[in-house]
């Protein structure tokens, strides 16, 4: 497609020379994010540095029909931040100040370039911290936790990034700039904090965020046992659950994550076919209880060695192996594909041992982490891409794992999010009507569908296109829910 | 007025669907507890009660979630939820009565959203009819789901405007082992800000506290729940902060008031100066009025930035209030969310926030 100069032109005024990048080697840096496989040059980055500059670079795109991806630190792993061909990057990068903290309210007001962890670092003193923890949290940005509904190990207790969004400024489509949510909670009207976290982009540009800080636990305690079969970790994931507890994180690794995390970063783990790593935090008194408790369903369930980290050095450590699993995995194989889905959690023999046989058939190894805590598993399909055939078998099974998740009760992605890499998945976990009606919602955001127009949904619609007939619910035929 | 008892997901979406090609007016209804909140609807010809869908479908309690039908109780779904040792952790108005789908639409969530969260962090999954006879579903059953739009939040809240809730699936806590709860009362308000502050700042992790003013002394309920021994030694540290009475549950009773507000947690002393009548007010901000003098009451709580609901119609007053301050910071797109979900207007006209 042919630009107009004038359009690059016009962005330039609006941003001055260092707020955008144009020349055809300097964009390649934009062409994809961390889901590498896919790449688009955009026709231009711009990197605003008020809202006021986000309206106006919205307001040009939406005259031109023009459309934009906003990109925060491009960590994604769905291929969110990936540019739509003909279309421009809105990268927030330089809008990263902490605007406000408020101790008295437990609030912070951020700029959605903001590093995740910045906000932990600035509140920590005072004895407060931002509680979702994405595995990258030190370099992925609050806008971009905002489009992802990012979660993170801790989300088991303390709840997702949406459970911490209070209130945003969000730039619409057209430029029009819009108060989401508030300071205060249950602003009259519908919830549109809600409904735009998690959107991946697709609904408008967050320019500034309120977040919740939460006081930090009196004692954090972190618990390692180690189990021959991660059938054993399991059950005893299942036990806790029963005994009515709620630790505020429960990782497991098989073998093979085991052993990559122990070649990245020596995190001393046992050398075990099932690690569980379980955090439980709150008063000392309690704390002391319930680890005992937990202790002992884990020996019950017949884990061999039982540790409690003893400082927060050995913490450290133990979280450092835990989340460097994914880049550790490149230390055992040369290829390999992060997979994130999600099934009920007592599902979780039968899928691993499902996984199992089809790696075994397909000559391929899968590594596995998940948070075993709420069901969210992250496979790790490994192959080598110059024996011949490996690479399509993996994306295969890395697919199938997640037609497993659908067909289990669960779903495509708990933390990722769709983006591009998985919109084929959705009709096969959500029903036309189901899609149609999420529509609706893009279509009051967005008519011209000028915002990541291509992500998320299997193909695009139009506003005002009509849905088509009924067809019977994937969850249906799969027997697992019926109409009522 | 024709009042419709579907007992399908299906048949509302058909009775929706007819009552939209006739342009009627469509009043959902729960438990009925609450039909008066948010402004009166400006057309009623048939009221759709979801007492029919009853059920609890499945609990899945080895992975702590619930789908529900909308027009189950409050209560019954804790009944059965219990018999598992666990809980949906809310605690609204009239359990006995309201129901799932009343308490979503009117986000009545209750004090142990300090803890828990509110029903839009609990509810993971809904099955919607919508006015042009759609039935669809968003979310699903597993607690962390990220694919595609969070509807559940979308409806949550929105009186019944954007469609029927016909079913909703929730993630659930274990009941607490050990509960106690005790009060401490403060000579005024200023010094009752002054203790919930510190109350806040610790690290004392309640399940819920609120603050009781009206006549007398003000006081401040906290609820702790957890271990007997973690319990005790949260219960000792503050008697430490403050001298303490142990207390009843029922001060935990909801207040059946004319006004919900929303403030800062900070400016409850502030927000209560000058109340005429009786206030509870939980530590979330969330505040629930018996009083009078409610219109320079919300001019007050506006300018502030948060927002005060009349829970009864009262002459000359928007149950919402000044939208153009609070939430109507987008109203448009909220009409535009309207447009789209209910083009003809059928579905309880007229009752949310700036006429929608």
């Amino acid at each position: 497609m042919v630009v107009p100069m004038s359009f690059i032109d016009e962005l330039r005024n609006v941003l001055g020379p260092d707020g955008l990048i144009s020349t055809s080697e300097e964009v390649r840096t934009y062409e994809c994010d961390g889901l590498t496989n896919f790449r688009v040059k955009p026709i231009a980055v711009v990197l605003p540095t008020s809202t006021e500059q986000v309206q106006a670079v919205l307001r040009i795109c939406h005259r031109e029909k023009i459309p934009f991806v906003a990109r925060g630190s491009g960590t994604g792993l769905s291929g969110g931040a990936l540019p739509v061909t003909g279309g421009i990057v809105i990268s927030l990068a330089k809008m990263n100040r902490i605007l406000e903290v408020d101790y008295p309210n437990q609030r912070v007001v951020v700029e959605p370039g903001v590093i995740n962890l910045n906000v932990t670092v600035r509140v920590s003193p005072d004895g407060y911290f931002y509680a979702p923890d994405p595995s990258s949290q030190s370099v992925c940005s609050i806008g971009g936790n905002v489009a992802e509904n990012a979660g993170g190990a801790h989300c088991l207790k303390y709840g997702f990034t949406t459970t911490h969004v209070l209130g945003m400024d969000v730039v619409l489509p057209d430029g029009s700039l819009a108060h989401f949510g508030s300071k205060t909670l249950d602003a009259p009207g519908y919830d549109l904090a809600g409904v735009f976290v998690g959107s991946e982009g697709t609904l408008g540009v967050a320019t500034k965020v309120t977040l919740r800080i939460v006081k930090k636990p009196e004692c954090v305690q972190t618990l390692l046992a180690a189990f021959d079969t991660t059938n054993q970790a399991g059950a005893a994931v299942s036990d806790i659950i029963k005994a009515g507890m709620l630790p505020a994180a429960i990782e497991m690794m098989d073998n093979l994550a085991i052993q990559a995390a122990e070649a990245a970063v020596h995190a001393n783990y046992p050398n075990c076919g099932g690690l569980l790593l379980v955090e439980l935090d709150g008063p000392v008194a309690e704390v002391d209880t319930l680890i005992a408790q937990v202790s002992a369903i884990c020996r019950e369930n017949g884990a061999g060695e039982v540790r409690v980290a003893q400082t927060e050095e050995e913490r450290a450590v133990v979280w450092k192996g835990r989340k460097a699993a994914f880049a550790a995995v490149g230390r055992i194989s040369p290829n390999y594909i992060v997979q994130d889905g999600v099934i009920p959690r007592t599902a979780l023999p039968k899928i691993l041992s499902e996984m199992d046989r089809l790696a075994t058939e397909w000559g391929l190894r899968v590594a596995n982490v998940f948070h075993a805590g709420d069901g969210n598993l992250h496979p790790l399909v490994l192959y080598d891409r110059r024996i011949e055939g490996q690479e399509h078998a993996a994306e295969r099974l890395a697919e199938r794992i997640l037609e497993l998740c659908i067909e289990m009760g669960g779903s495509i992605t708990g933390e990722h999010g769709v983006g591009e890499e998985k919109k084929h998945m959705m009709g096969k976990m959500f029903a036309e009507p189901d899609l149609a009606t999420m529509q609706k919602l893009r279509c009051a955001f967005d008519p011209l569908s000028l915002a990541n127009p291509t992500k998320v949904f299997p193909r695009p619609r139009m506003c005002g296109e009509s849905p088509g007939e009924y067809k019977p619910h994937p969850l249906e035929t799969a027997g697992i829910a019926e109409r009522f | 007025m024709r009042i419709v008892e579907p007992q399908s997901g299906e048949e509302a979406a058909e009775i929706l669907r007819c009552a939209n090609e006739d342009g009627a007016a469509v009043i959902p209804r729960g438990g009925g507890t609450k039909s008066d909140w948010g402004n009166p609807p400006a057309r009623t010809d048939v009221m759709l009660s979801t007492v029919r869908l009853n059920r609890v479908i499945e609990h899945a309690w080895a992975d702590l979630t619930v789908t529900v039908e909308a027009g189950c109780t409050i209560a019954e779904l804790q009944r059965t939820l219990a018999q598992h040792g666990q809980r949906l952790a809310v605690d609204p108005l009239w359990p006995e009565k309201a129901t799932v789908g009343g308490v979503l639409s009117t986000n009545d969530t209750g004090v142990l959203r300090f803890r828990y969260g509110g029903l839009r962090d609990l509810v993971i999954g809904v099955t919607l009819a919508l006015a042009d006879g759609t039935l669809a579903q968003s979310g699903g059953k597993v607690v962390k789901n990220v694919a595609g739009y969070d509807l559940s939040k979308l409806v949550t809240g929105a009186f019944g405007t954007l469609g029927v809730i016909i079913s909703a699936t929730f993630r659930l806590h274990p009941l607490p082992k050990y509960t106690q709860t005790v009060t401490a009362t403060l000579p005024d308000l200023g010094a009752m800000q002054q203790l919930l502050g510190k109350i806040l700042d610790a690290q004392l992790v309640p399940a819920a506290v609120q603050v009781r003013a009206g006549a007398g002394a003000p006081q401040i309920d906290v609820l702790f729940e957890g271990t007997e021994e973690g319990v005790n030694f949260l219960v000792d540290r503050l008697r430490g902060m403050t001298p303490l009475v142990d207390s009843d549950s029922e001060v935990w009773t909801r207040l059946d008031a004319s006004a919900k507000i929303s403030v800062l947690p900070a400016k409850i002393a502030e927000t209560l100066e000058g109340l005429e009548g009786y206030a509870v007010v939980e530590a979330t901000g969330i505040g629930w009025l018996q009083a009078g003098g409610l219109g320079p009451m919300r001019e007050k709580i506006e300018r502030a930035g948060g927002s005060l609901v009349m829970m009864r119609p009262f002459p000359g007053m928007d149950a919402w209030g000044n939208t153009q301050n609070n939430g109507g910071g987008a109203l448009a797109l909220m009409r535009s969310i309207k447009k789209q979900f209910d083009p003809r207007g059928i579905l309880n006209p007229g009752v949310f926030v700036g006429g929608i």
